[in-house]
């Protein structure tokens, strides 16, 4: 099994690090960069909780080897909100609309939702409502978080 | 749920990914997005020596024009095929098709050719290819082949390629512009593999039908065309179509199975009332009295 130096910016930071080919993404930013808001579930694609932005594009981290992520930029649900503790718009959307309860979905959502409303994407709402075809929450019976994506398409608050 | 470990290479070339691939005398995997091929190696159903990301080769991402038809670069991205302009103008029935392929996660990730090259019976890549007539380009370090989508799938997830071989780019025949898209799929969930799919094209000419390319997905173990009802359907006039009876000859070619999810019966009569009502919107044919 071949070893791999790689290198990306992973929330505006740059981590390097010696992975086996068969680490996953999601591993490497939990077990070597830290970041444990990315969380892994199902591990094959179904449930949508280790979603995270990788050059601009909401990805599987479960579903990209860390090796094919060098030289990417990524980004994970720590990179979101800013370094004062301000929340994220979505982050925020789902706070006010009780999008969550559990949170272990949430990571997941929240990278989606920020990737399709990033700059100047003009999502609508039923394209988040289908994105959401992508996720799987067991606490909120997804209303909640309908309705965060109803806030995101419409801006400003609930 | 984590992959046994293997070796990874990622060529920038063809000849260096035909090379690998050549001298791994059959221990090799070609990962293109991964989306499904991602899921097998971590359920550890698949477990490759070394894994060839295709990638970075040049020029195996993108649609160009060809003469006579659309090709598409195998690891063209689903996300990005769904954007594209000369897919939405040429081949709208291959964009609907694709718009129900996975998740719009797994799509950012996914390509065209490597669901086409993996051949998942119920998936929808590999049985619009067989249905609009497309051919799949292949290289080895012994030469190059094309072979028709409908002679490239054996089983599931069985292919005619051999060991050494790579998919190369895949080629759609163009169909006249005034040509009606013909696609439906039941699933348990949006994005959930199909139940029953069925995807194709249909042109009309003065009333009759002048040519169909047709085929399902989740009704056996490849895609299936539905050759009886191609020949069925053409040179017929619109106003002797009668979608109940071509139903029954549209499923005469497929072998559904029994499932967890559903039965072979169940996929039949789906599959049977699916077709007529494709058949009835997208020809526009009156409903039976």
């Amino acid at each position: 099994m071949s070893d791999h130096s790689i290198s990306m910016t992973i929330n505006g930071r740059r981590q390097t690090g010696t992975v086996e080919a068969r680490t996953s993404l999601g591993d490497f930013l939990r077990m070597d960069a830290g970041y444990t808001g990315v969380h892994l579930g199902c591990e094959h694609g179904v449930c949508g909780a280790c979603t995270v932005v990788v050059d601009g594009r909401a990805v599987r981290s479960c579903l990209v080897l860390a090796v094919q992520a060098d030289g990417s930029e990524v980004t994970t649900v720590e990179g979101l909100a800013d370094p004062e503790g301000t929340l994220h718009p979505v982050q925020q959307a789902m706070r006010d609309s009780h999008g969550l309860q559990c949170g272990f979905c949430t990571p997941g959502v929240v990278m989606t939702f920020a990737a399709l409303t990033a700059e100047d994407c003009k999502p609508t709402e039923d394209e988040l409502i289908a994105a959401m075809s992508g996720h799987i929450c067991r606490c909120t019976g997804y209303q909640g978080i309908r309705k965060a994506a109803k806030i995101l398409v419409e801006g400003g608050a609930a | 749920m984590k992959p046994a470990p293997f070796d990874y290479v990622a060529p920038r070339t063809i000849e260096e990914a035909l090379r690998v691939l050549a001298e791994a005398g059959g221990g090799a995997t070609v990962i293109a997005g991964g989306q499904t091929l991602m899921p097998l190696l971590n359920l550890r159903m698949s477990q490759p020596f070394i894994l060839v990301d295709i990638n970075g080769i040049e020029g195996f991402s993108g649609v160009t024009r060809i003469d006579g038809g659309t090709r598409i670069g195998p690891a063209t991205r689903q996300a990005d095929a769904l954007q594209d302009t000369i897919l939405a103008r040429h081949l709208p029935a291959f964009v609907k098709a694709l718009s129900h392929v996975g998740h719009h996660q797994t799509r950012n990730r996914g390509t065209v050719g490597g669901s086409i090259a993996l051949g998942e019976p119920a998936a929808e890549m590999p049985a619009t290819a067989v249905a609009l007539g497309a051919t799949i380009e292949i290289a080895s370090v012994r030469g190059t082949r094309r072979v028709p989508a409908r002679e490239f799938y054996v089983g599931p997830y069985m292919t005619v390629l051999e060991p050494d071989e790579l998919v190369t780019g895949i080629v759609y025949p163009d169909w006249p512009e005034s040509h009606h898209v013909l696609f439906r799929e039941v699933a348990q969930r949006p994005g959930d593999f199909a139940l029953v799919g069925m995807v194709g094209a249909a042109v009309v000419e003065s009333g009759t039908v002048g040519r169909a390319g047709l085929a399902w997905f989740g009704m056996g173990p490849t895609p299936v065309a539905m050759v009886q009802l191609e020949a069925a359907l053409v040179g017929k006039s619109l106003d002797d179509l009668d979608p109940d009876a071509l139903a029954a000859t549209a499923i005469a070619d497929t072998a559904p199975f029994d499932d967890h999810h559903a039965s072979a019966e169940y996929r039949r009569t789906v599959g049977r009332r699916t077709f007529a009502r494709t058949l009835r919107e997208a020809l526009s044919l009156r409903e039976p009295a």
